[in-house]
């Protein structure tokens, strides 16, 4: 079992692609560090191996290091999934000591000015750098992440060697999702199939000349289900591996599962082994008896399961329809719309001579997260206009 | 001949990426390394349980055998278990062997 602790939704950065949900703004208080133990506690002894801090921003959590400490005491092998905005080197220090196994930085783009425009920073770029050559010094395995979109996916190439000269051991080149914040901002983030295709192969031929080198960086590329044919097996199974708890206690099979219409359990009022075992939200979309057709009769089922269930829920309004991305779907003609208006997005932005983010982009923060709320009868979100020069 | 009486002498230790341990839950030992985790088999997992970075291969095998006396002659399943960990990166040889 994968554990993904969500400390907080807060965060210092706006990304316009973030998974947070959409009304993270309006939701309950944080559980307490002893609340937080209590959870690796139970989920360690269901056999949980993994420990993921993550958040929103996990280093704004004051108790992250008590946190750390308590999750290595009871054997997890902990990772930190930050942005390394609120790191230093004497808090990189305190995480070793802490028994902290791995940190995970993420980055927006490998050059400063796409990089902060995404982030919504002015200083974000050389705090990932400094923190990453930190993390390195200090002797920790090291995953940089980068979430590739249409307005940084022509700079793999520059993204790669930034990941070789920061000596990182895991690259995560991966492919922007399209759920909660980034579902709001596709038609402004999704690459087109050409931009696709290129990475890849670029990918590939660094992994060759890198191997060929003896270094032994590992380049993770990740493709975006919107140009298969075939959805992907979500989270590698319903409740088969991963649970995710939210900052205030709510357990789900995936971290965007929120935004289904299901009362998913929460940590404060229910044992770990009973969320997993017995509860609706676990139990609903496990195995195949949930299925309709085209998946039910499908010889291809077992393969993905019937694919995203938010991603069918998002683009359907039926959480147990087909995923649309699958080609047998009803739906996937909406697929087929989301890549004809990349390419025309990227047609344009071309012609008009910017390399970067021509479009409107909706920023992850709390003021438009509070236009999402479901009881709130505030104004729609505002949207933030971004345009970097190439 | 020369390659295997070489590699006896050598002393493999962990790569850094990796932490080997017993999963009390699994009912197995495991080497965990950022968001992934092997499950090792038994004589994979009696093998790693060995490696500290001091004791060599020669020794490593000593051990195993001391440990399972009827098990037959184990030094080339133990170098070939090390020669797939190396391949994976799961260990290395410390420098000067």
């Amino acid at each position: 079992m994968w554990l993904l602790a969500e400390l907080t939704y807060k965060c210092p950065l706006q990304c316009p692609y973030c998974s947070n949900p959409l009304d993270f703004a309006s939701h309950g208080e944080e559980l307490s560090t002893a609340q937080w133990v209590e959870v690796f506690r139970q989920a360690r002894e269901l056999g949980a191996a993994q420990l993921g801090f993550s958040g929103g921003e996990p280093l704004v959590r004051r108790d992250l290091e008590l946190l750390i400490a308590e999750a290595r005491r009871l054997g997890y092998y902990t990772n930190l999934i930050t942005s390394g905005i609120g790191l230093n080197a004497a808090r990189i220090a305190a995480f070793r000591e802490a028994g902290l196994d791995h940190i995970q930085i993420s980055f927006q783009a490998s050059d400063e000015e796409v990089n902060n425009m995404l982030a919504g920073s002015e200083k974000a770029f050389r705090q990932k750098l400094a923190m990453a050559r930190e993390v390195k010094a200090q002797g920790y395995p090291m995953v940089l992440n980068f979430v590739t979109h249409r307005h940084n996916i022509d700079r793999i190439d520059r993204i790669i060697e930034l990941c070789v000269e920061l000596e990182a051991d895991y690259v995560e080149l991966a492919t922007c999702q399209y759920y909660g914040w980034a579902y709001e901002n596709r038609d402004a983030l999704l690459p087109t199939r050409e931009q696709l295709e290129r990475a890849e192969r670029i990918t590939n031929e660094y992994r060759a000349r890198l191997a060929a080198a003896g270094n032994p960086i590992r380049l993770i590329f990740v493709t975006p289900d919107y140009y298969e044919e075939r959805p992907k097996k979500c989270m590698n199974g319903w409740g088969e591996i991963f649970l995710t708890v939210t900052p205030d206690g709510t357990a789900l099979p995936c971290h965007s599962a929120r935004m289904l219409p299901i009362e998913f359990p929460n940590v404060k009022q229910q044992s770990i082994a009973s969320i997993w075992n017995d509860s609706f939200g676990f139990n609903h979309f496990r195995g195949d008896d949930w299925m309709q057709e085209p998946c039910r009769s499908c010889d291809e089922k077992p393969k993905d399961l019937g694919g995203c269930r938010c991603q069918a829920y998002m683009m359907t309004g039926d959480m147990h329809a087909t995923d649309p991305v699958c080609s047998k779907s009803a739906h996937h003609e909406r697929i087929l719309v989301a890549r004809e208006q990349a390419e025309i997005a990227y047609a344009a932005e071309q012609q008009s001579g910017q390399l970067g983010c021509g479009g409107k982009l909706l920023a992850r923060n709390e003021r438009n997260s509070r236009g999402y709320s479901r009881d709130s009868s505030q104004t729609s979100p505002a949207s933030v206009h971004v345009i970097a020069r190439g | 001949m020369s390659t295997s009486s070489k590699g006896r002498g050598m002393t493999p230790r962990l790569g850094n990426l990796f932490r080997f341990q017993w999963e009390p839950a699994q009912q197995c030992h495991v080497l965990l390394y950022p968001e992934g985790m092997v499950k090792l088999n038994a004589s994979a997992g009696e093998i790693l349980a060995l490696v500290d970075g001091e004791r060599s291969v020669a020794q490593i095998s000593a051990e195993l055998q001391r440990k399972f006396p009827d098990a037959g002659d184990l030094s080339a399943d133990v170098l070939e278990f090390l020669e797939v960990a190396r391949e994976q990166n799961w260990i290395n040889y410390v420098r000067g062997n």
